[in-house]
């Protein structure tokens, strides 16, 4: 048995990092057809690692949720932002235009993720009871409540026991410096100070392939994201094949069966809507952590679908199926129709779009498809969501349990079903 | 004397008996009781005038019955298919943006750039004033716009049922068409958005509607014509889906087939046509909601639906969903917190009153407030 599970995770492993080395291959192509130097490769690709392990995290922690525990929370969007804007309040400087705290990273990071966390667990106590589709609304309303206030003019700046503090409303607020920079520059907040011994020895080598230092930087970033989204996995697999997992499993099979086995199933989920949205509040702050600057419009309910669409596409309830399903989302679902635009409109010169959609039709009549293609890459925004859409039907129509579903984490310790073959295996081996 | 004071004990135990039983509404009218009496007091003291109170009265109505109207669509639906429609919001948009496409093609035509007045101006921006439509001075035209509307909602509404839920109707999962309605939203809002543009545009002349002030107190209430054609069609059309489930044979197996699926199928009930009659009931009020939502506003953008739709499932919920006079209800005391409440809170944070009253009826009363009087 143990044998087994290692060569299972080892193929896993090969799984997702044939899936991150085809796709860098993909876009190297790209970029080559786009003409991009190899500093534009090199920053290209990094962007799409960050997305994808951005991706990658918060979907993991969702599939806590939904593919362990099958919680259909759909605010997910309001617990990171709450764990992104708990962070900035903390950190931010007591004499800035938005007063903050003042108070060091680290305490903002875990000041973010007990924030995200207690929002979760308070949201879970009166929604326990509630049916799928009822929990649905409550958690995406609650969401709005979260981003409603953060967006309301009355927080702009606040106080509490005399402290002032604020959220910047619908402005944003700003996120302290990225810390990587620190690992390069004397002075993060001032680049111009000079570089530390480890930053010139560094960009001294990047220099000589002619990468800017700006894209080392987010390359170490990005690098870093991928090392948090392996602990992620690690975590989230160690709670799934705990005693603690097993019950997760049993409530999403059967919730009555588990209760009466003598579980207190609402005690599981209320601590595993607290671990799940302390993760997706960690996973918002590595992500809007890297821009410097947030504002609510970031956290729409449309990211929340953004994130559900990943796990469906990776299969909800396989671990690995969540990273494979973020990685690919971000990079060909998310980011993919903006390069197939500047590919298309690299390669055929269009003439100016037409203003409108019947203008654009109308020249089909004459078999002219030009000024369709041009109108629709215009419009690529709508059309990549309406492409969304459109995928999230066909998957849950055709293949529901997604790319590795047929890996659903098991919910008992021994899989039962397929039991005989392996030991005929075993028996052949030996 | 004597038996006077026993029927006082006995009217104060079974008091004590209801209040025992139902905690949370007990609670829940008290928060009320006490709220009133503060606006009572704060009118009576001068701090909140009298036409301010009866302007946010009439403007809750309006858009209660508004959000009620929307919601009658979502409860009937969801009574007879069993899930929550999150593609609602974006029906009422495609419903609005329907309804508007006839009347700005119908009063424009030869005085402006067709093309251009069948996307409603997303090719470049057109006068209103101008063009001139509204309730007063066009009232068959507006007419003719809410029957495109209606005619055109069903229509989407049956091909999307036919292409997208059909195939699934023998899956009992519920998440799963919750995931595909995701999808419906999704691609539904975003391909108006490819069609008409993402700009947020004026469709009426608010010079030209008729406007009537009602003096209150010391000032007045001011009430346009819009308005009244939305709470009297509102009005309307609930009463015309009352009659029509309690009294026709239609109305009366939609409600058994409501009740009971399976008992409804071994009566005889043809399940799957009352499954198209409700979509194409449930579509027709969908889009008179957002054609008659869009004439009173004034103004149409991609995503007013969407935005909506949150309220519209609060709303769905306080009433109880599954519930017609439900819906209504809840769409009216949705219309009231979200005006009411600017008396003690700011304006920005009426949603946040709105929806922290949705998840104090959860968890209260998650059946909904008139869970007792469900017909359909």
């Amino acid at each position: 048995m143990k044998f087994n599970r290692e060569m299972f995770l080892k193929n896993d492993f090969r799984i997702v990092v044939s899936t991150f080395v085809g796709i860098s291959f993909l876009f190297i192509i790209v970029a080559m057809i786009l003409g991009l130097d190899f500093n534009g490769t090199v920053n290209t690709i990094q962007r799409i690692m960050f997305l994808s392990a951005v991706y990658a995290m918060v979907v993991l922690a969702l599939n806590l949720q939904w593919g362990y525990a099958g919680i259909f929370n759909i605010g997910v969007a309001g617990f990171m932002l709450s764990g992104v804007y708990t962070m900035a309040i903390i950190t931010g400087d007591p004499n800035g235009l938005i007063p903050g705290l003042g108070l060091p990273l680290p305490i903002g990071i875990i000041g973010g993720v007990l924030m995200a966390s207690l929002l979760g667990l308070l949201i879970s106590i009166p929604t326990l009871k509630l049916k799928a589709d009822y929990l649905a609304i409550v958690t995406i309303g609650f969401a709005e409540i979260i981003r409603y206030t953060a967006n309301a003019l009355t927080f702009k700046t606040f106080s509490i026991a005399g402290v002032e503090m604020g959220t910047g409303a619908g402005r944003g607020i700003h996120l302290p410096m990225n810390p990587i920079r620190g690992l390069y520059y004397t002075d993060p907040s001032n680049l111009g100070l000079g570089k530390t011994v480890f930053g010139e020895y560094v960009f001294g080598f990047f220099e000589i392939v002619q990468v800017q230092s700006s894209v080392v930087v987010s390359w170490t970033y990005a690098i870093v994201l991928i090392f948090v989204v392996g602990l992620f996995y690690l975590v989230i697999y160690r709670i799934g094949n705990s005693p603690f997992g097993r019950v997760l499993k049993a409530i999403r099979e059967d919730e009555v069966v588990a209760n009466a086995l003598g579980k207190n199933t609402d005690i599981y989920k209320m601590k595993v809507f607290a671990i799940g949205c302390g993760l997706m509040g960690l996973a918002g702050i590595l992500w809007q952590g890297s821009y410097g600057y947030t504002n609510p419009t970031t956290f729409q309910p449309i990211l929340t679908f953004y994130i559900f669409i990943a796990l469906i596409i990776g299969g909800s309830g396989s671990n690995t199926g969540s990273i494979m399903g973020g990685v690919v989302f971000a990079s060909l679902l998310f980011e993919g129709p903006n390069f197939v635009r500047r590919v298309i409109m690299h390669v055929f010169k269009f003439d100016k779009a037409p203003n409108s959609i019947i203008e654009a039709v109308i020249p089909i009549s004459s078999l002219d498809l030009g000024p369709f293609v041009a109108y629709s890459l215009a419009n690529i925004s709508s059309l990549r969501v309406v492409f969304l859409g459109l995928v999230l039907i066909y998957i849950i129509q055709n293949r529901p349990e997604g790319l590795l579903g047929d890996r659903k984490e098991l919910a008992a310790s021994i899989d039962i079903s397929r039991r005989p073959v392996i030991e005929t295996k075993e028996r052949k081996d030996a | 004397m004597c038996v006077h004071s026993i029927g006082m004990i006995k009217y104060y135990n079974i008091l004590r008996d209801k209040v025992q039983k139902d905690r949370g509404t007990t609670l829940v009218v008290l928060g009320i009781s006490i709220l009133l009496l503060d606006l009572v007091f704060q009118v009576i003291i001068g701090k909140t005038e009298s036409q301010i109170v009866a302007t946010y009265l009439w403007d809750g109505l309006v858009i209660g019955l508004a959000i009620g109207l929307a919601g009658v669509g979502l409860s009937l639906t969801y009574s007879i298919l069993k899930f929550a429609n999150f593609a609602h919001g974006d029906m009422i948009t495609a419903g609005g943006f329907s309804g508007w496409v006839a009347v700005f093609a119908v009063m424009g035509v030869g005085r402006f750039d067709m093309k251009n007045l069948l996307l409603v101006g997303a090719g470049k921006p057109i006068n209103v004033t101008e063009l001139g439509i509204s309730v007063s001075t066009t009232p068959v035209a507006v007419l003719f716009g809410l029957i495109v509307a209606i005619i055109g909602t069903v229509l989407l509404t049956l091909a999307i049922d036919r292409f997208v839920f059909r195939p699934m109707r023998h899956h009992n999962d519920g998440i799963a068409l919750l995931i595909a309605r995701i999808g419906v939203s999704l691609a539904l809002r975003y391909g108006l958005a490819f069609v008409f543009k993402t700009q947020n545009r004026g469709l009426t002349a608010a010079s030209l509607t008729a406007s009537y002030s009602v003096p209150v107190g010391t000032g007045s209430v001011q009430i346009d014509l819009g308005e009244i054609t939305l709470v009297l069609v509102a009005i309307a059309l609930m009463v015309g889906v009352h009659v029509f489930l309690q009294y026709s044979t239609l109305g009366k197996a939609m409600r058994a087939m409501a009740d009971n699926r399976d008992l409804a199928l071994i009566t005889g009930i043809p399940t799957e046509k009352v499954v198209r009659a409700t979509w194409i009931i449930g579509g027709a009020l969908t889009g008179a909601a957002g054609f008659l939502i869009t004439l009173e506003r004034g103004t149409i953008s991609f995503q007013f639906g969407w935005i909506l739709l949150l309220l519209i499932f609060a709303a769905v919920i306080i009433g109880g969903i599954g519930s017609v006079y439900g819906a209504i209800a809840g769409g009216v005391v949705i219309g009231f917190t979200s005006t009411i409440s600017l008396i003690w809170i700011p304006a920005d944070l009426a949603n946040v009153a709105v929806f922290s009253v949705m998840v104090l009826v959860l968890l209260y009363k998650p059946e909904g407030l008139f869970k007792g009087v469900t017909t359909a």
